[in-house]
């Protein structure tokens, strides 16, 4: 009854191409924007550090998957590495130049990794589907294996992991065992609301448009003018970079230090499930697939013991790898859109109640 | 000088200095392919007759071998494990044409593949739940399965076989064998072969689908069980294979993802190749090269020749 955009005129083209045409609509994010940063300040640690800042960080790695997978058409099994390559290289460059913004190498490490995924987006030109699939599989192989054979890679450590140092903004300390909970999530929020405004406005503008057309069609892309190979290849390098920034932030925000096994082909896979669920070619989908896929576990851990049913961790495990599985051939059956679809539908509903359409 | 001396030069030279050393590196390579070749096999039934690339031939490997194992715990004699795990799977096979490809009729191919990830994750959450995570022991000697080794004296050495590898590489054939007959002389086996050709023109002629669909699904779990036998008996039975398993799909690539026979070459190839390379190159850059050789050598493949081997030159031009 109030979801309604009865009497909101648009004036101009700017209006008419906005992301957020319904007034209710920029209230709502506006809304959610600010109770996300107020979460910050009041929510206890265990929220901020096991759930709230694992989800952005997973967000964020779908987005880039979902620009690989759901704008391009481009099936990629390789998340795991390329946010791998985000994290290793935000370690040497903080090593290298300590004095340097943290925040400033855990952008800049992203880049590193889009230029390894150019390089392993070549392929891409000549192959497609679950050919380009297995080529990405050969990148997550071959860096996972970089990972741990190159010892130059994490300086030397016996341990064969990365250990984050600590690193100050403003004389806050950041990362490292010194930083909050706090701070580390008003860090990881900001970054993944900046990198998903700009995501939005690259894939509804030009590039995003190529993107399309390309996965809806690339022989009538061709035919239009868009060059496949630049564009293929534009989409790995942000695709890449989104995941390496991810990955960076995985590991200096959220875990404190890893080894390479964070960045196995399981990973990968679970990042492919937030997209699938959450909904091909959709922003909104990937937060959606994050929280399920990542909320999912912990629910299944708290929930049971309160309403009086023991079951075993190993269980929970299993059950939840049930469930994924279930939910994702559930999901293709009935909507291969997503939950970003559901949304929409829901949505849709709000504005014609009480009517049915 | 010294690094092209030891890449270009040394191993070779290693290779003729030590014949025997190669020949069982050449040996363990081809028995290792042909696990790589058995699973490719069971991907291959597949897409053959239903089109759909099956991610979770190589959970399927794992389940069957489970599943015998855990019934001749449950107290069942060996063979009759063996007959009711052919049961469960083709239970299997029936319910995932009911529950997962009835209803993905006419999608696109992408999405099918993505649906046997689900199913993958399903069956590991399913088979660890039921018998749970830990490694077990296969039942080779309730099955007759040979044991020890045999020494050949070759080359100014001594060439080490299992007596194990030999009957897989036995059974394995014989497998292959039947299963050519099947697809080229019997009823079935053509009406699989028209499947595969075109769904529209089957149907049309009166072939069922749905019908044809369960037999190769049970096929491939067939090949499954076989695989899974003669994996377990060379190591442990346990969701490890999940990522071993992942290697057949460079070797679908080498040998192409129509072809039967492609698919044994390629396992063959991929197999030996990577042994050859692990154990000659391996130490110049650390070792553990296994990890991604097979996938490096399918990616040059996909670049020159993107049909495979033996695959029918119907790839798709971009």
């Amino acid at each position: 009854m109030f979801y309604r955009e009865v009497g909101q005129y648009k004036t101009s083209y700017a209006s008419d191409l906005a992301i957020f045409p319904i007034l209710q609509d920029r209230i709502g994010i506006i809304v959610i924007v600010i109770a996300a940063y107020v979460l910050g300040w009041t929510a206890n640690d265990f929220v901020l550090n096991a759930m709230m800042i694992p989800f952005l960080i997973f967000t964020l790695a779908a987005i880039g998957l979902n620009i690989l997978t759901g704008y391009t058409g481009l099936l990629s099994l390789g998340t795991g590495a390329f946010m791998g390559v985000g994290a290793y290289a935000c370690y040497k460059l903080t090593t290298y130049f300590p004095g340097v913004n943290i925040i400033i190498w855990i952008i800049a490490s992203g880049f590193f990794s889009a230029l390894v995924g150019i390089i392993f987006g070549l392929p891409s030109l000549r192959i497609k589907g679950f050919y380009l699939a297995v080529a990405t599989l050969a990148a997550q192989f071959f860096l996972e294996w970089c990972f741990i054979r190159i010892p130059w890679l994490y300086n030397y450590n016996t341990s064969a992991a990365i250990e984050v140092p600590s690193r100050t903004l403003f004389g806050i300390p950041v990362t490292g065992a010194n930083a909050t909970a706090e701070t580390r999530y008003l860090i990881v929020l900001t970054i993944v609301i900046a990198m998903t405004w700009t995501a939005s406005n690259i894939v509804h503008g030009r590039i995003g448009r190529m993107w399309m057309a390309v996965r809806d069609m690339d022989i009538a892309a061709e035919l239009m003018g868009i060059r496949l190979l630049p564009t293929k290849l534009l989409a790995f390098a942000v695709s890449s970079f989104y995941c390496g920034v991810a990955g960076a932030m995985l590991v200096f925000l959220w875990y404190g230090g890893a080894e390479s096994t964070v960045f196995s082909i399981n990973q990968s896979f679970s990042i492919l499930f937030m997209v699938i669920i959450g909904g091909l070619g959709s922003l909104l989908g990937s937060y959606f697939g994050a929280a399920l896929i990542f909320m999912l576990p912990i629910v299944l851990r708290f929930v049971p013991p309160h309403l009086g049913i023991p079951v075993h961790a190993a269980t929970v495990e299993h059950i939840t790898f049930m469930v994924v599985g279930a939910l994702i051939v559930f999901f293709l059956i009935v909507e291969p859109h997503g939950l970003a679809r559901l949304w929409q539908i829901a949505k849709q509903k709000l504005r014609v109640w009480p009517y049915p359409y | 000088m010294d690094i092209l001396y030891k890449v270009l030069i040394d191993p070779f030279a290693q290779m003729v200095a030590a014949p025997d050393l190669l020949v069982q590196t050449l040996w363990e390579g081809l028995v290792g392919g042909m696990l790589y070749a058995l699973i490719a096999l069971g991907f291959v039934l597949i897409f053959k007759a239903s089109g759909v690339f099956n991610f979770a031939q190589g959970i399927m490997v794992v389940f069957a071998a489970l599943t015998l194992v855990g019934l001749h715990t449950a107290g069942l004699p060996a063979f009759a494990a063996l007959a009711l795990t052919i049961v469960v799977m083709f239970a299997l096979a029936w319910s995932i044409e009911r529950i997962v490809l009835r209803p993905l009729i006419n999608q696109p191919d992408i999405i099918l593949f993505m649906a046997t990830f689900g199913l993958t994750y399903f069956l590991i959450g399913f088979g660890e739940l039921i018998f749970g995570g830990d490694p077990k022991i296969m039942i080779t000697e309730e099955l007759y399965l040979p044991k020890g080794r045999i020494n050949i004296p070759a080359f100014g050495g001594i060439v080490s076989l299992q007596k194990l590898d030999i009957a897989a590489a036995i059974i394995a054939s014989a497998m292959v064998a039947c299963l050519s007959v099947f697809f080229s002389k019997t009823r079935i086996g053509r009406a699989l072969r028209a499947v595969a050709d075109s769904h529209k023109a089957a149907l049309s002629v009166g072939i069922s689908l749905e019908q044809i669909w369960v037999i190769v699904w049970f096929a491939a779990g067939l090949v499954a069980l076989v695989t899974g036998i003669m994996w377990g008996a060379r190591s442990d039975v346990s969701f490890a294979l999940d990522v071993i398993a992942l290697k057949a799909l460079p070797v679908l690539i080498l040998g192409g993802f129509t072809s039967i026979p492609g698919a044994i070459v390629g396992g063959l190839i991929v197999g030996v190749g990577e042994k050859i390379a692990e154990f000659y190159w391996g130490p110049l850059i650390g070792g553990g090269t296994d990890s991604w050789f097979a996938f490096v050598i399918a990616l040059v493949f996909l670049l020159f020749w993107p049909h495979g081997l033996f695959g029918e030159k119907i790839i798709e031009r971009i």
